[in-house]
């Protein structure tokens, strides 16, 4: 055990430290719109791509480093001290990314990844619909053959950036008369597609990072098919597994941030941080916050060994988010009745325990619920029997619905 | 970077497993429970020849000098199976105020009998029913002379030798005593966990041999409860995953309603709690061994970090695992209550979580300073 570096990998974090010291671009403008916030992360990413510095693991003949899982580690450790743009490319490079590589022809690999580890095109997901979320295979949206193409019908929600993405991961029901998880297909679509109508979401935050995606008879050719036809929920799986190892490391205010704003706000004339409770509560914070870090170690010492990323990686998300959540809560309770003021020129932090109050509810949905996280934790980590399913073998055309 | 242990501690590890598996089942600790043996004679004795009480004990003083990560690994071990035996007091405690404070001589003197096993430590901090601290502790020592009441201290009853807290008049200090002296009366003393022996110790103008500077005890105590919170923790942890595996082993096998009740989301989401805290705590336990193994100066925040989310998983396992069993969990008759107690006991054994609490807090303000 030695969570020092080896003599490997301290040059290598030390030639990642001079690389983004001399070219991470300064930055003194903390507010931009969505359209700026786009074109200083494609810039940023392909300012990192050119220089061997996007997507590390990935493979070199796809725009990647063939750098080692600890090599990724190192890099996102060190990037990560800077003011950098990354969210965007998060759903392109982390899930739909594996999921390319894992069934895409040769010839695709070679025109869609490199785009993708570039930043020059971005991709999205569109999974969710409206009748199906956590009950992802229960979704409807139809797809049906017609020559070498499909036609797609119905409609996906949730989908981050559909508005601003180039293309999309698409699962879809291509037949209805067979239980539900088997007559799934999956493909990857050009969102410019005829026939995709994208809508904006307004969260409870008041931002609109999602989307409605209408798809009326979009064409789809065979060859973007990922998978086998009626193979698709095992395509979806390969997503998912990533998902969670995409979704798993939340932005907002963490133990660092409510440990300084404790010190630098009063109850009664004193420091926050000398109270008793709220001592307790930071404890709490940071015992979870190392417990995470050092578990996302032991899984990377795993991934160095070659054993793929496990549904223990699902730990992260159901404590983070909820610790998000209360962390937010309690920055606010400091501040007391200022607590709820968000007008830019008065409110503590930028407002980060205000954004982390509003976006930790969607978090913990996002990506799968914190309830669908624990029972996939419960059956494949723990190996508990499933629940008893009300449609197990059941037509999907069968299926009782809400409506 | 390497966040696991050696293949060489896992082997360590299996052999502990086995071991255990055979000298001390949880029949073995239900004989303690009942019985009036302060602990396994047995077990303690397979222990010691197995070289355990020396694992973490440099050769130069009779132990075999592994190192600390090797200790862990038993410690782990040691929780699952809840050994009744006086592992920790001898090893965790005692030899670590040694090894922490003691002079070449005093090393030199009593930690070769703890390596072999041929002695029992311990240490004796505690009088009655609350917090010790520097002001308050009671027992007195004036001219190499102790006077005063310890209670309770971990295998008191047994020990041949402990490190004493007194008072004297430079300040708080740390003192061994060899308990076989005829001014000292140990008492065993009824405990929650009857698992591990506990003992009332009168000390009336006893010889007492001072431990590091006179005046220093209090901040030598914090530096050897560094080293035992590590060495607790993995004890916890391995207590949490007994007490999870045997909740989910009898969700898997108890029919309700016509089928297993681990079907049931309200079972499963309570066992993917208790793992959860469990795991977050086996990697803050990581964290701390590795602190302790090379000397760290973040020792002391590594230590409390690992004790605090330790003491939260046990709790959370050790508790759940008896509603899991419903009425039957809490029968004397189950194994429930065993690790509810012995969750209970590590939780307070060097201080209660409030406390760590505080002192985590504390020492990350002076970080950040």
């Amino acid at each position: 055990m030695d969570f020092n570096d080896t003599p490997a990998e301290a040059e290598f974090r030390a030639e990642v430290r001079t690389w983004l010291k001399a070219n991470v671009p300064h930055r003194d403008k903390a507010a931009e719109s969505e359209a700026e916030l786009i074109r200083r992360a494609k810039s940023w990413q392909a300012k990192k791509a050119d220089a061997g510095w996007a997507c590390l693991h990935w493979q070199k003949e796809y725009g990647g480093r063939s750098a080692s899982p600890i090599e990724s580690v190192i890099w996102q450790q060190e990037e990560s001290k800077y003011d950098v743009p990354a969210g965007i490319f998060a759903i392109g490079q982390g899930m739909c990314g594996p999921t390319m590589a894992t069934y895409a022809t040769e010839e695709q690999k070679q025109r869609y990844l490199p785009p993708m580890a570039r930043g020059d095109e971005i991709w999205c997901q569109l999974f969710s619909e409206p009748a199906a979320g956590s009950d992802l295979a229960g979704l409807r949206t139809k797809a049906e053959k017609d020559g070498d193409d499909w036609i797609i019908n119905g409609q996906k929600i949730w989908t981050s950036g559909a508005h601003y993405s180039d293309y999309g991961i698409l699962v879809t029901r291509s037949d209805p008369t067979v239980p539900k998880h088997q007559g799934l297909t999956f493909f990857f679509v050009d969102m410019k597609s005829p026939g995709i109508e994208i809508k904006p979401i307004k969260q409870i935050s008041g931002a609109s990072n999602f989307n409605e995606v209408y798809f009326t008879d979009v064409r789809i050719p065979d060859a973007h098919r990922l998978g086998e036809v009626g193979d698709g929920w095992r395509v979806s799986i390969t997503t998912l597994m990533n998902e969670r190892l995409a979704v798993g490391s939340a932005g907002g205010p963490d133990f660092a941030d409510i440990f300084r704003l404790a010190q630098n706000i009063e109850i009664n004339d004193q420091p926050a941080i000398k109270d008793r409770a709220v001592r307790d509560r930071l404890a709490t914070w940071y015992c979870e916050t190392n417990g995470l870090k050092f578990t996302k170690f032991r899984t990377q010492s795993a991934l160095s060994r070659g054993e793929t990323p496990g549904p223990e990686a699902s730990i992260a998300k159901i404590v983070s988010a909820k610790k998000l959540q209360d962390i937010g809560s309690f920055g606010m309770d400091l501040m007391e009745l200022g607590g709820i003021m968000m007008d830019e020129n008065v409110m503590l932090e930028d407002g980060m325990f205000q954004g982390a109050f509003l976006g930790a509810p969607g978090l913990r949905i996002a990506g799968g619920t914190d309830e669908i996280l624990r029972n996939i934790i419960a059956e494949r980590v723990l190996g508990l029997p499933q629940d008893i399913r009300a449609d197990k073998g059941v037509s999907f055309n069968e299926i009782p619905t809400s409506r | 970077m390497n966040f696991e242990f050696s293949e060489e501690q896992n082997m360590l590890r299996d052999q502990a497993r086995s071991f255990l598996a055979d000298k001390c089942s949880l029949r073995n600790v239900r004989e303690i429970l009942d019985g009036d043996a302060p602990f396994d004679a047995e077990a303690w004795r397979g222990m010691i020849e197995l070289g355990w009480t020396g694992t973490a004990i440099p050769e130069e003083y009779g132990g075999i000098g592994m190192g600390y990560l090797e200790l862990c690994v038993i410690a782990e071990e040691l929780g699952r199976s809840l050994a009744p035996t006086p592992f920790s007091s001898s090893v965790y405690l005692f030899a670590e105020a040694i090894l922490t404070a003691g002079s070449e001589e005093q090393k030199k003197q009593y930690l070769p009998g703890i390596a072999t096993g041929a002695t029992i430590g311990t240490l004796a901090v505690f009088e009655g029913p609350h917090a010790p601290s520097p002001k308050n502790i009671k027992a007195k020592a004036a001219n190499g002379l102790l006077s005063g009441e310890k209670m309770p201290v971990p295998d008191g009853d047994v020990a041949d030798f402990a490190v004493v807290a007194a008072n004297s008049d430079a300040g708080l200090s740390l003192y061994i005593v060899d308990l076989s002296d005829d001014s000292v009366t140990a008492q065993s003393i009824k405990t929650l966990d009857p698992t591990r022996s506990h003992a009332k110790i009168n000390l009336s103008e006893t010889p007492g041999e001072l431990l590091g500077n006179e005046g220093d005890g209090w901040n030598i105590l914090g530096q050897v409860f560094n080293a035992a919170a590590v060495l607790f923790a993995f004890e916890q942890v391995g207590g949490a995953q007994a007490a999870l595996d045997m909740g989910k082993e009898y969700a898997m096998t108890r029919f309700a309603f016509g089928r297993p009740i681990a079907t049931f989301q309200a079972i499963k989401h309570k066992l993917v709690d208790m793992y959860v805290a469990t795991e977050l705590a086996r990697s803050n336990c990581y964290y701390g061994a590795w602190a302790l193994d090379t000397h760290s100066t973040e020792l002391p925040i590594a230590a409390a970090t690992c004790r605090i989310s330790a003491t939260d998983a046990y709790h959370e396992s050790s508790k759940e695992n008896i509603q899991i069993h419903g009425g039957m969990g809490f029968t004397w008759e189950f194994d429930c209550h065993l690790f509810y107690r012995r969750s209970k006991l590590l939780s307070v054994n060097l201080g209660g979580e409030p406390r760590w609490k505080d002192m985590l807090i504390s020492r990350l303000e002076q970080a950040s300073a």
